[in-house]
This record gives structure tokens, C-alpha cells and sequence, in this order.
């Protein structure tokens, strides 16, 4: 396998290419609304009116508006169709002919469209998950040959670093800075962990980009492992994702088969191999240390760090650790050069990051934007407000580890920093809205309630004081809270954050701080007057005061 | 080995490299309140009740898990930690029922110890009452998960001073709990081999032998550090 039997596997695909394309988005949002049968029928009308040579029906991944679902998309530059169903399938099959599909269409110049800036999900809708040969006609795997063959591990760390590249799973540590970590720790044996435990509640876009893209996934992996000099590559992805999963599998297979991976890779020395390790589902073994200890098969709960993962990590071997959408980055960077990649985005914050808009909205999907974006750009113009005229109050950024950010900071540039200020962060990229019916203190109970449960149990300030964290908003809720109450969450709230052991409890407190910051009145307007002598509410005198 | 020079609450100290705060803090007689970590068995940082200050790092580190690096300045002992202390002890005691005055470690307790020297003089938390099985099936050994702070010392020393892998943590969050084998009563518990060095290890009446009564469970844990320095060191220090 070399750079020429690349591009002739790209021309056959090509030539393959008939006079009409439909996609059809075969991921899990599409799916669960019927897609599969719907790419049935499509396929049987195509046969039934012996078109096959002129019409190919293909499977492909997330097309980014799931509210629509099924979604297919004509090409070449047909409409994308929405809400497809197999009644209505022939009629688009009809249109190619010159008929009319009398079928609810996407406006593509919607700014829901128009916005986004693909790189991580360029190929997503596009390319056909499920053949290699798909992925390699959109140029796949020419940037591994091309660090194989043109660069040196060195070489492709500096390009790395000088893209501006930041972790996409939510802290946004400098990648190039991870990967020389990892690359000068000493040791023969090194991995290559990418993280795709997606535990965030609302959040989707690991698992879109799985579906959608899996060889783009594995080409950053291997070029991972050989500028930080590993061979060998685990993805830890949760049980909850089958369809990612065996999407996977199926792309190692693949990918081993054509020689892509395994050994001697492009007939360089480097060797990489790619496992798949299933997680259980529970949120904090997306925490480095604790899926580290589930991929050894131990229980996976958190250890202190230093060291970290870089210097010892995966069976006490120096080990990178990135998100899915960190490592779908890496090969357009190698293509395309560090300087392209550098000039997207803000001064800090490089690059486009994808987010799962979720909750109160008209459009709910998947989008992909450029750093920076204002976040009334994304919730008013591309997520198009609150449905049937509702008005948005707040966005949740961040999981059960962000914030709340209410609508008058909406001119907000979503990058790191500003996120940060606004004691949000921008996490993995869930993104829930939510409209004035919402009660805040509920919201922030119902993350607490998450990461009471979600504790590992380890800690102490994060397994006991989440819990008692829940009580107390559960208490203001019912309305059995006085003014003392609340001073005491506030005051508990700052030990969890600063004395837990993990990511997990040093972030619980975020939904409950930020909500307490910009919405502060709906705790109050819920809190009893302090009785007489100092006294407490009591549960009995709850039965009274309703 | 290599020595690092280091401040710990302004006192300048020596220690060796690869040492802990806590082991070169403990060296020069510089004290601090400590639950989860037992000389013997490694540290896992869970407690957080050793937590320091050090300058020039925004996040407060575990003692027993930091190693010292060259120049560094620790601070034991703030007003902030001594705060952070008191809420983490009161976290515990409302967390399960610790009911000194019944209890066989009432007086050898190190809860009850700690609780004194950090001014814990009243849990503002509700307390939560849980409701566990006490198992009286082994034996020798008794375990009261009500009285346990889940510190997994018992299980450490299990696993690597008697390498006998009986005990461990099972569930998650407030549901965590210590069990026997795969979730047997400790008296099927075939691994066990009754040798009581959990029960050594136990900082509170949750691990005793069975007979004692109030206050009378007391433990010698020099055992347990003289077994691992005679493996360790080759050195037998009764
Ligand atoms: C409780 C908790 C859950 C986490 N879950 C995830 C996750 O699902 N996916 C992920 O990529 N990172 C997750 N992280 C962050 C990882 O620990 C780690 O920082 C990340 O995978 C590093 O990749 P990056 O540098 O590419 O961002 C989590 C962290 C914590 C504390
Ligand atoms: S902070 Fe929570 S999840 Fe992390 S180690 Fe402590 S108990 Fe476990
Ligand atoms: S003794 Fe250090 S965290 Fe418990």
C-alpha cells in the first residue's frame, strides 16, 4: 500500500460515482426515526424503476439537523429532504426524473447551514461510514502516508503544537504540549487512549462523529502513535453506543486488511494497532485516571495526580489520552498545514468546535462552528429560538461539570476563556437551551443529582458532600430552607470544588454556583424567614408553611 | 538518593527524594490530621483531610500523595485548610451513624480523635441515617458498615500486606460499601485467612473482633509497619 494504490482506490470510487447520489443519514437520531427502512424503500423504488445505474443510494453519517429526521440529501445539489418516510420515499426517486417531491425541504441557505465551518465533520453525511474506500475517495489516510513517508515524529508534534490545537474534552489542555509530554517520557512501551465515554447528559457529538467519520478517528490515532513513538491505540467508548461501536469494528477490520493499520504501515517501520475496550457506562471512567484503571480491568475510580497520564498512565506506561473530537482534527492538520488551522478561529481558542444543541429550541443538531462564534449567533440564528415563540433564559454549556449562562450575556465568543469568566466552561460541547418555563434551582438540583450519583465514592468532600449538596436544594425546592441553609451551600459548594480528588466533585458545584451568580432571586424567592430565636425550619414546620 | 531542600510552615527541612510531604513533614515532627493513610500500605489521597497549601499551585494537594520537589513551601496549617478540615469531618459523621457513646472504638477511635484536635464541635448537615447490614458471620471478625468512613485501608492491607484479596469496595457514590469475596457473608468468605490485619488497619469501630464491647477495641497497628519493614528493609524493629 502506498500513495499511488491510495489515489487509484480514490479514482475507482470516483468513477463509481452515478448521475445521482442520495444520502441517507444512518445515524442513531435518523435511525431511531426509521431511517433504515427508509433507505430500504428508497433502494427497492430505485430497482423497481430500473434505475440502479443511475442512482445510488447511500448510507451515510449524521447529516446535523436530527430534529428533522429522516434526512436524505440529493445530489448533486438536490434538496435535503426532511421527515422522510417510506410513504413519501418514491416521490423523491420520482423527482429525479423531473417530477416535483411534494416533501418538506431544508432551506440550505438557513444560517443553520450557512454558519457552520466543517473540519471535524467534513466527512460526516458525506463519505459512507461503513467502506474505507468511501473515506479514502474524500483523501483519507493520504496525511498518515504523508507523515509516514514526508515528516518525522518531531515534525509532526511541531505541527501539532503550532496549529493551536486544544483538547476538545472539555479542559482544553494544548494537545501539542500533551503529545511531547508523552513523545520525551522515557519508556519503549507507550499507548494512545482516545476517550469516547461521552457521559455528559444532552451531549452527542463524540458519537455522531464515531457514526459518521470512524477511519478519520483512527488515521489521528495512528498518526498520534507515531509522533509521541507508540504502537499501540485503544478507543474506550461507552456500551451505550453500538452502533459506534460496531462501526468501529468494522473500520479496524478495514483498515487492517488494506494495511493501513497493523505493521510496517505504508512500508515505513512504524507499527500501530488499534483495540476497542467497552465501557459500562458510568460517567466518571471518562475521567483519565479512572478509565485508565477500567481499560487494566480494575474498578475505575480516579487516583491523584502527578503523575499524570503522559508520564505514567496505561499499565504505568506513558500514555496520550484525547477526545474522539480532539483526535478528528489531526489528519486535516497534517493535510492542510498548521497555518490554515491556526487562522480559524481566536486568538487562544483555535480551530472549530462541534456542539450538541439540545433542549428548548427549534432546531435541534448537531453543528460545527468556529471558535469564537457568539453564542446568540448559535441559539438565535442557527438553533433559530425558542419554539413556538417561546423566549430563551438561559444556556447550558458544560454539563453537569458548566453553567448556566443567561440570555444577557448572550454576545458572549464561545472559546475557552470567555466561558471560563463567565463560570461556565465549554466542556465536551452539549449545549442545552432553556426557555422561561425553566426553574433554575431545579436545574441545579438535577446536576447534583447527577454527580451525587455519578460519584465514584472515593472522596470524601465529593461522595458525601454531593450528597449533602442535593439535600440542601432539595430542601429550598420544598421550600424548608432559611437564609442559613443557603449560606451553608454556598460554603459546601467551596469545599467540594476545592478539596475533591477528581474533575468530577472539583466541577459538581459549577451548575449550582453559576445559577447561584446569575439567578440568585429564584433561590431567595423560595427561602423561609428565619423563625424566632434563631431556630431552623423543621420538616414538621414544613406541614405548615407550604 | 538525591535530598530536596523544602519550607514546611516556615521551617526549613531536608527530605529525601521520592519522599511525601507527609513523610518528610512527619520526619521533622511537623504533624497533620491524616485518615486514609496507614504507614504499611500505599496512599491513595481519598480523605483529603491532608491537604496543603503550596505556593505557586492554585489546587491544594494530599500530603500523602505529593511528592517534595526541590525549593518547595508547604503550608499545613491555615485558616482555610483548618476550615476545609472541620466540613470534611462533619461530612463524615453525618454521612453514616457514628454513635460514639455504643461504640467498641469509643476512646480509640481516630474519627473521634480527629474530631477533637480540629474543633469539630457541631455537624451542620442532616444526618443521613443510613440503613446497612451488620455482618457477625466470621468467626473472629465483626464488620458495621454504619461506623465505616470508607477509607479502604482494611482493603489495602488486605490485598498487599496479606495479599489475600478478601476485602473491597463495591457500588458507587453514597452506596459504596466494603464486602467479602464476590458479596458473601464474610463467614463464607473462603480467601479470608483470619488474620485480623484489617481489623488492625480499621480507623473506627467498623472492623472489630467479636466480644468487645464499648470502648474496648483497641488495635496495635505497629503489627502491620512491622511486618512491612521486616519484608521491605530486611530489618526486624519489634
Ligand atoms: C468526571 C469527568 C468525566 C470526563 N468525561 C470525559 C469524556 O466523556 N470524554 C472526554 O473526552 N473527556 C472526558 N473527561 C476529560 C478527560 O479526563 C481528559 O481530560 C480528556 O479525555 C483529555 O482529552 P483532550 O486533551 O483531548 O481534551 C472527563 C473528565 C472528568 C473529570
Ligand atoms: S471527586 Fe468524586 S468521582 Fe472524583 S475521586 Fe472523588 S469521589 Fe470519586
Ligand atoms: S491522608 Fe492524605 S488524603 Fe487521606
Amino acid at each position: 500500500m502506498d500513495r499511488q494504490d491510495l489515489l487509484k482506490i480514490k479514482e475507482r470510487e470516483l468513477a463509481r460515482r452515478k448521475k445521482f447520489t442520495l444520502r441517507c443519514c444512518m445515524a442513531a437520531g435518523c435511525i431511531s426515526a426509521n431511517a433504515e427502512a427508509v433507505k430500504a424503500q428508497l433502494e427497492k423504488t430505485v430497482a423497481d424503476l430500473g434505475m440502479a445505474d443511475d442512482v445510488e443510494v447511500r448510507g451515510v453519517g449524521c447529516l446535523k439537523l436530527c430534529c428533522q429526521g429522516p434526512l436524505v440529501q440529493v445530489d448533486p445539489r438536490g434538496p435535503l429532504y426532511e421527515k422522510v418516510t417510506t410513504d413519501t420515499a418514491p416521490a423523491i426517486i420520482g423527482s429525479l426524473k423531473g417530477g416535483k417531491a411534494n416533501l418538506s425541504q431544508a432551506d440550505p441557505h438557513h444560517p443553520f447551514f450557512e454558519r457552520q465551518q466543517a473540519i471535524v465533520l467534513a466527512n460526516s453525511g458525506q463519505v459512507d461510514p461503513e467502506r474505507i474506500d468511501s473515506y479514502i475517495a474524500a483523501d483519507g489516510y493520504l496525511a498518515l502516508h504523508h507523515a509516514l513517508t514526508e515528516m518525522t515524529p518531531k515534525e509532526v508534534l511541531d505541527a501539532i503544537d503550532a496549529s493551536g490545537l486544544r483538547g476538545r474534552g472539555g479542559a482544553g489542555f494544548p494537545t501539542g504540549l500533551k503529545w511531547g509530554t508523552v513523545a520525551k517520557s522515557p519508556g519503549t512501551k507507550k499507548y494512545v487512549i482516545c476517550n469516547a465515554d461521552e457521559g455528559d447528559p444532552g451531549a452527542f457529538m463524540d458519537r455522531c462523529v464515531l457514526e459518521s467519520d470512524p477511519h478519520n478517528i483512527l488515521e489521528g490515532m495512528a498518526i498520534a502513535g507515531f509522533a509521541v513513538g507508540a504502537d499501540q491505540g485503544f478507543i474506550y467508548v461507552r456500551a451505550e453506543y453500538p452502533l459506534a461501536i460496531s462501526r468501529l469494528q468494522l473500520a479496524i477490520k478495514q483498515a487492517k486488511q488494506l494495511g493501513v493499520l497493523g505493521s510496517g504501515i505504508f512500508g515505513s517501520p512504524f507499527n500501530f494497532n488499534v483495540d476497542i475496550r467497552i465501557g459500562a457506562g458510568a460517567f466518571v471512567c471518562g475521567e483519565e485516571t479512572a478509565l485508565m484503571m477500567s481499560i487494566e480491568g480494575r474498578r475505575g475510580t480516579p487516583r491523584p495526580r502527578p503523575p499524570f497520564p503522559a508520564e505514567s498512565g496505561l499499565w504505568e506506561c506513558p500514555t496520550l489520552i484525547n477526545n474522539v473530537e480532539t483526535f478528528a482534527n489531526v489528519a486535516a492538520i497534517i493535510r492542510h498545514g498548521a497555518d490554515w488551522f491556526a487562522g480559524i478561529g481566536t486568538e487562544k481558542s483555535k480551530g472549530t468546535k462541534v456542539f450538541a444543541l439540545a433542549g428548548k429550541i427549534t432546531n435541534t443538531g448537531l453543528i460545527e462552528v468556529p471558535m469564537g462564534t457568539s453564542l446568540r449567533t448559535i441559539v438565535e440564528e442557527m438553533g433559530g429560538g425558542a419554539p413556538d415563540g417561546g423566549r430563551i433564559k438561559a444556556v447550558q454549556t458544560g454539563g453537569p461539570s458548566g453553567g448556566c449562562i443567561p440570555a444577557e450575556a448572550f454576545d458572549v465568543p464561545v472559546d475557552y476563556e470567555s466561558l471560563g469568566q463567565l463560570g461556565s466552561i465549554m466542556g465536551s460541547g452539549g449545549m442545552i437551551v432553556m426557555d422561561q418555563t425553566t426553574n433554575m434551582v431545579e436545574i441545579a438540583r438535577f446536576f447534583m443529582e447527577f454527580c451525587k450519583d455519578e460519584s465514584c465514592g472515593k472522596c470524601v468532600p465529593c461522595r458525601a458532600g454531593t450528597a449533602q449538596l442535593y439535600a440542601l436544594l432539595t430542601k429550598i425546592i420544598e421550600r424548608r430552607a432559611t437564609a442559613r441553609d443557603l449560606q451553608i451551600l454556598e460554603e459546601l459548594c467551596d469545599l467540594v470544588k476545592h478539596t475533591s480528588l477528581c474533575g468530577l466533585g472539583q466541577t459538581a458545584p459549577n451548575p449550582t454556583l453559576s445559577t447561584l451568580r446569575f439567578f440568585r432571586s429564584e433561590y431567595e424567592a423560595l427561602l423561609q424567614p428565619e423563625l424566632p430565636n434563631g431556630a431552623r425550619a423543621t420538616p414538621a414546620n414544613h406541614l405548615v408553611t407550604p | 538518593m538525591a535530598a530536596k531542600t523544602l519550607t514546611i510552615d516556615g521551617k526549613e527541612i531536608s527530605a529525601e527524594e521520592g519522599a511525601t510531604i507527609l513523610q518528610a513533614a512527619e520526619e521533622h515532627g511537623i504533624t497533620m490530621p491524616t485518615l486514609c493513610h496507614l504507614d504499611g500500605v500505599y496512599d491513595v489521597g481519598a480523605c483529603r483531610l491532608c491537604l496543603v497549601e503550596v505556593a505557586g499551585t492554585p489546587k491544594l494537594l494530599p500530603a500523602c500523595t505529593t511528592r517534595v520537589t526541590e525549593g518547595m513551601d508547604v503550608k499545613t496549617d491555615t485558616e482555610r485548610l483548618r476550615k476545609y478540615r472541620r466540613m470534611t469531618l462533619e461530612l463524615l459523621f453525618a454521612e453514616r451513624n457514628h454513635v460514639c457513646a455504643v461504640c467498641v472504638a469509643n476512646g480509640h477511635c481516630e474519627l473521634q480523635s480527629l474530631a477533637y484536635s480540629q474543633g469539630m464541635d457541631h455537624v451542620r448537615y442532616e444526618y443521613r441515617f443510613p440503613h446497612w447490614e451488620v455482618d457477625n458471620t466470621h468467626p473472629l471478625f465483626g464488620m458495621d458498615p454504619h461506623r465505616c468512613i470508607l477509607c479502604t485501608r482494611c482493603v489495602r492491607a488486605c490485598w498487599h500486606i496479606e495479599g489475600a484479596g478478601t476485602l473491597n469496595v463495591s457500588g458507587r457514590s453514597a452506596g459504596s460499601h466494603i464486602i467479602t469475596d464476590l458479596n458473601q457473608p464474610w463467614g463464607l468468605a473462603d480467601s479470608c485467612t483470619r488474620c485480623g490485619k484489617c481489623v488492625m488497619s480499621c480507623p473506627t469501630g467498623a472492623l472489630y473482633y467479636k466480644g468487645s464491647t464499648v470502648s474496648e477495641m483497641e488495635r496495635d497497628r505497629s503489627k502491620l509497619e512491622f511486618i512491612v519493614t521486616a519484608r521491605e528493609k530486611k530489618q526486624w524493629i519489634a
